[in-house]
């Protein structure tokens, strides 16, 4: 009997090809979706581990308090040791001191008056020492649009968009007109060796990217930081981690009345970021359950539609002496094969695709050209543990409820109706 | 005669609610049907002639009245039993969509035996034997769509006649065919009848199933007008009621 009820199925396209690619469709555009919306998290947290304060971030009392005006009269001083001992205290991370300021970058003409002037946000790291962890953090080799990375003092690196809008070529040197630790104004001459571009359109529209020594110097800032940031090797944010090991560190310092002593704090407690990061987290999940259940009714019409359609077969089933339970059990039974394999390959079709957002990313840079938040301009998917799962709530078990309810009507209606529908 | 009647229906009643009222389909219909006959309810389209068919064939409930289908009371039968009943012992054949389109002429035959349990051997005996008497052995592995009207109607015999059923309800069963594949179809049911003693009950308004009928009950608006034992114009000659 089995058998015979799978030979029916396998022959009629319209009852088991039909339905198994409308759920595959279904389910592979649900993993996408889900992976899409994953990813576009996960970049939101990459972009300002990157370009923001790392996983974690230790700053003095004085300067995390105001840390969004990047007050640098606040900074760290000795940050070097501290590094140091950061680095010997948590080694599953990467630790790396940094100086932001803001500053003007004047351009001179040929006579050496100002050709043109714009703001730039400057970020100083690391970037002589070959062992430096930032060419993984920051990683501006892979960034290079012209020119080279600085290889001695005096040599810095601006935003493509930037140069481009000033006109300026790798070799021509440019000033910074800034203020130093201590409030008074200072100027320095750097040499453009290249030019960058992350993909993160609000650090690419005004950066200037300095050799940390350089900046301490320009600014008067000698062994100071801003902020020392630590980034896990292995790339990926666990919040958990990160609190357990700044509030270790805190800890340790909770008796210390200075001011000036470091703090440490997590990627979600950098600039309102933690609330950002929760409405990406609920926002895309209810777009997910949003487009899980849009995916379900559909499913679940098609289940209907499929076996209102055969209201006939299930007429003459019944009088040839089927029992109605038996003829609703092959109804579910069907359905359930068709949910499962349309869901299996469903999730497949979906997770390659998503596996391809992944590795290579869609350019949406034209979309985000006033974006002030820091997040990559690839629109990249992320496949997470729940991609291989989600696809099945629309595709086995909507598909299975719709067959099961459509079904209802094999017992609801008179027999004789359902014999009726093959008269014409 | 004494014999307890293959089906005995009293006082039936059916009615569908339309609109306002009531619609009566059936009315008041008091009939029995005795082992062996091969009678037809006869009727205008409308008249309640598959409705009667139905209730007959336990795929449908009367609204008030009894009838008994082989010692079962329809009425009260529940749709396990009914189920039963139909598998064993009711064969039906229908005007169109008699057979499963997907199956094979083999397969759509086979189906009540399955339903049955009976084993592959027994059942591709019965299936074969079945196909034989209705001349259709040879094209037990085509296709529906590729039969004629005649042959498909002819398969739908040997699918209702293939487990001995006592009664076979044959609802307009030439109203899609031309009058030779009529009159094969008719041929080959006269001669099941004669050969296993099976009951033959047809709902008909087709004057050439009418030639064939021992038996005419005629149904206007759903109330028995007339019933009739008639000699047959065509079929085989010198047939006797068992
Ligand atoms: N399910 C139903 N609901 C409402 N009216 C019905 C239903 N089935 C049949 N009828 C009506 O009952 C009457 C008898 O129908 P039917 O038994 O099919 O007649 P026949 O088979 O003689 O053409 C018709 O008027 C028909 O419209
Ligand atoms: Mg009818």
């Amino acid at each position: 009997m089995i058998r015979f009820l799978w030979r029916g199925l396998v022959r009629d396209r319209a009852r088991s090809l039909f339905p198994t690619l409308v759920v595959l469709a279904g389910v592979a555009l649900t993993v996408v979706m889900h992976g899409y919306l994953r990813g576009t998290e996960s970049d939101l947290v990459r972009a300002n581990a990157a370009f923001g304060g790392g996983h974690v971030s230790v700053m003095s009392r004085a300067y995390a308090a105001e840390a969004d005006l990047v007050p640098n009269d606040l900074a760290l001083l000795g940050a070097d040791s501290l590094l140091a001992t950061l680095g010997r205290e948590s080694p599953a991370y990467l630790w790396s001191a940094r100086i932001r300021f803001g500053g003007l970058v004047d351009v001179p003409d040929a006579a050496g008056e100002t050709r043109t002037q714009a703001p730039v946000a400057g970020l100083a790291v690391d970037l002589l020492d070959p062992a430096s962890p930032e060419h993984e953090i920051l990683a501006p080799g892979r960034a290079l649009v012209r020119g080279r990375l600085p290889a001695a003092r005096g040599e810095a690196l601006l935003s493509e968009d930037l140069a481009q809008r000033l006109d300026v070529a790798p070799g021509q040197t440019v000033t910074i007109i800034g203020t130093t630790m201590y409030g008074s104004l200072t100027t320095a001459n750097f040499r453009v060796v290249g030019t960058l571009r992350f993909g993160v359109t609000a650090v690419d529209r005004g950066a200037m990217l300095l050799d940390l020594a350089d900046a301490r110097a320009a600014l008067d800032m000698a062994g100071g930081a801003g902020v020392l940031i630590g980034f896990a090797r292995d790339g990926q944010y666990r919040q958990a981690e990160a609190a357990a090991l700044a509030a270790r560190f805190n800890a340790a310092r909770a008796g210390d009345p200075d001011p000036f002593a470091p703090v440490m704090s997590t990627l979600r407690e950098h600039a309102g970021l933690g609330q950002t990061l929760d409405l990406a987290a609920t926002v895309s999940g209810a777009l997910i359950a949003l487009f899980v259940l849009v995916m379900s009714v559909v499913l679940w019409n098609a289940g209907l539609m499929a076996s209102l359609r055969r209201y006939g077969e299930f007429g003459l089933r019944l009088a040839i002496g089927e029992e109605k339970g038996h003829l609703y059990g092959s109804l579910l039974a069907e359905a359930l094969m068709i949910g499962l394999l349309g869901s299996v390959l469903g999730t497949g079709l979906g997770l390659l695709i998503a596996w391809l957002l992944q590795e290579r990313g869609l350019d949406i840079s034209p979309l985000l050209r006033s974006a002030s938040m820091l997040i990559s301009d690839r629109l990249r998917a992320r496949i997470t543990p729940a991609s291989w799962l989600i696809g099945f709530l629309p595709g086995l078990a909507a598909t299975f409820l719709g067959a099961a309810i459509s079904g209802v009507g094999i017992f609801r209606r008179q027999t004789a109706r359902l014999s009726k529908e093959l008269e014409t | 005669m004494t014999a307890e009647p293959l089906i005995e229906t009293r006082d039936l009643v059916k009615t569908y609610p339309v609109g306002g009222g009531d619609l009566i389909a059936l009315d008041r219909v008091s009939l029995r049907v005795a082992a062996g006959e091969f009678a037809g309810i006869v009727g205008p389209s409308g008249s309640g002639k598959t409705t009667f068919l139905n209730i007959v064939g336990s795929l449908d409930t009367p609204t008030r009245g009894s009838a008994r289908v082989l010692g079962e009371r329809v009425e009260t039968l529940g749709h396990r039993r009914a189920a039963a009943l139909r598998n064993r012992h009711i064969g039906f054949i229908f005007q169109t969509f008699n057979l499963l389109p997907v199956y094979t002429v083999f397969e759509n035959v086979e189906f009540p035996l399955l339903l049955l349990g009976l084993p592959a051997a027994e059942r591709r005996r019965r299936v074969m034997a079945a196909l034989e008497r209705v001349g259709l052995a040879d094209r037990a592995r085509s296709r529906p769509d590729q039969l004629s009207g005649g042959q498909s109607q002819r398969v739908a015999i040997s699918r209702a006649v293939v487990k001995d059923p006592a009664l076979v309800l044959a609802d307009e069963p030439t109203a899609n065919l031309d009058a030779a594949n009529s009159h094969q179809v008719l041929h080959t049911m006269v001669r099941l009848n004669r050969e296993l003693g099976t009951t033959f009950l047809f709902s008909t308004h087709d004057e050439k199933v009418i030639g064939y009928l021992r038996r005419r009950i005629t149904l206007v608006d759903g109330a028995v007008a007339a019933d009739e034992v008639v000699t047959p114009t065509h079929g085989e000659n010198g047939e006797a009621a068992p």
